[in-house]
């Protein structure tokens, strides 16, 4: 369990979480990252750019 | 021996996920992750430890020139960098289509807000204004008349980066609530999926809904050549159905595919892992 930086709500994460995986926040909807896991840490996921996508 | 593949990425989504998840559950297989976000290259002194990279990057320029510089470093990568480069940039996919003779809807390009204007009074309304470069349906303008057309080139001109006036203009379909996606990797078209949206924007990305469309031989054939022509590997294609017959939209390099094994039936990142790993041994044809 990790909180959500942006509303400080609890986000879990299963144990087969990857380095760099995008995950909502369940409490706020929030797009997060998950900057480390051994620890876990996260963060808020970068902002969408022009180029993303397919 | 292990087969060494480079996994280069930045954010994980799903479909990078569930690659990771097929490739961890072969043998004979070394997962090596590369973020874009942390990458160095030291031109023309780099070695890298790994067979071949499989690129699921989530911005464009990044993948493209990352996957120039791993060619030039000797690695094999899946898609190529002339794929992404092609597949990147909706005037190059349509002159490739255009030179293999493909069907698509009718394009027009023009450089300045004068041009693009008479282009699209010459086509006549409605006609569809994409960024050059750019996905997820994001900025597409479907313009009805005379007044919207100026409107939009100029909000373009004044308010865009200079990749905005640089103008692909496309025909509008009518699409009748869907279009069609298809999966291609190599030779094969594997599955395809209707999108259905009351907007006539039908990408999943925005809200589309995916349904199983039957494979065709009309649908499988278009699907394969389109995917030669921009350089084959793994590729998505999308089309538009016409009483014509069907017409080739775009051709992406990256594809996303959440949204489609259920509807299709079809484990596709584990048909994407079997061609990295034919790819791998030398087994698929460039």
């Amino acid at each position: 369990m990790v909180e959500c930086p942006v509303c400080g709500g609890t986000v879990n994460l299963g144990a087969d979480t990857v380095q760099g995986e995008l995950i909502a926040c369940g409490e706020c909807g929030s797009e997060l990252e998950v900057t480390g896991v051994n620890p876990f840490t996260i963060a808020e996921a970068p902002k969408e750019e022009e180029d993303w996508g397919e | 021996m292990s087969v060494k593949i480079g996994f280069l990425h930045s954010l994980i989504r799903p479909e990078e996920k569930l690659l990771l998840h097929e490739f961890h559950s072969r043998d004979g297989v070394e997962l090596l992750m590369v973020d874009d976000r942390k990458l160095l290259y030291n031109l023309g002194k780099d070695r890298f430890p790994f067979d071949i990279v499989l690129e699921r990057c989530i911005n464009h320029s990044r993948a493209l020139h990352a996957l120039r510089l791993f060619e030039s470093a000797g690695i094999q990568c899946i898609n190529s960098s002339k794929v992404a480069s092609i597949c990147g940039d909706k005037i190059l996919t349509s002159i490739s289509l255009q030179d293999h003779k493909i069907p698509q809807p009718e394009v027009r390009v023009a450089f300045t807000e004068e041009s693009a204007l008479q282009a699209i009074e010459e086509m006549g309304y409605p006609v569809v204004l994409k960024p050059a470069v750019g996905s997820w349906g994001r900025l597409l303008s479907k313009v009805n008349d005379r007044d919207a057309a100026e409107t939009v080139l100029e909000h373009k001109v004044t308010l865009g980066t200079y990749h905005h006036s640089i103008f692909y203009i496309q025909k509008y379909i009518e699409k009748k609530g869907r279009d069609i996606r298809s999966f291609v990797i190599g030779d094969d078209c594997i599955a395809a999926i209707y999108r259905f949206s009351e907007h006539w924007i039908t990408n999943t990305a925005r809200g589309g809904v995916a349904k199983n469309c039957p494979l065709t031989d009309e649908l499988k054939t278009i699907s394969v050549r389109a995917a030669r022509a921009v350089g084959g590997g793994i590729v998505a294609v999308d089309l538009f159905e016409t009483d014509d017959g069907l017409l080739v939209n775009e051709v992406n390099y990256t594809m996303e595919f959440r949204n489609s094994i259920g509807p299709t039936g079809v484990n596709i990142p584990q048909r994407i892992v079997d061609y990295v790993l034919r790819a791998a041994k030398g087994q698929v044809r460039g």
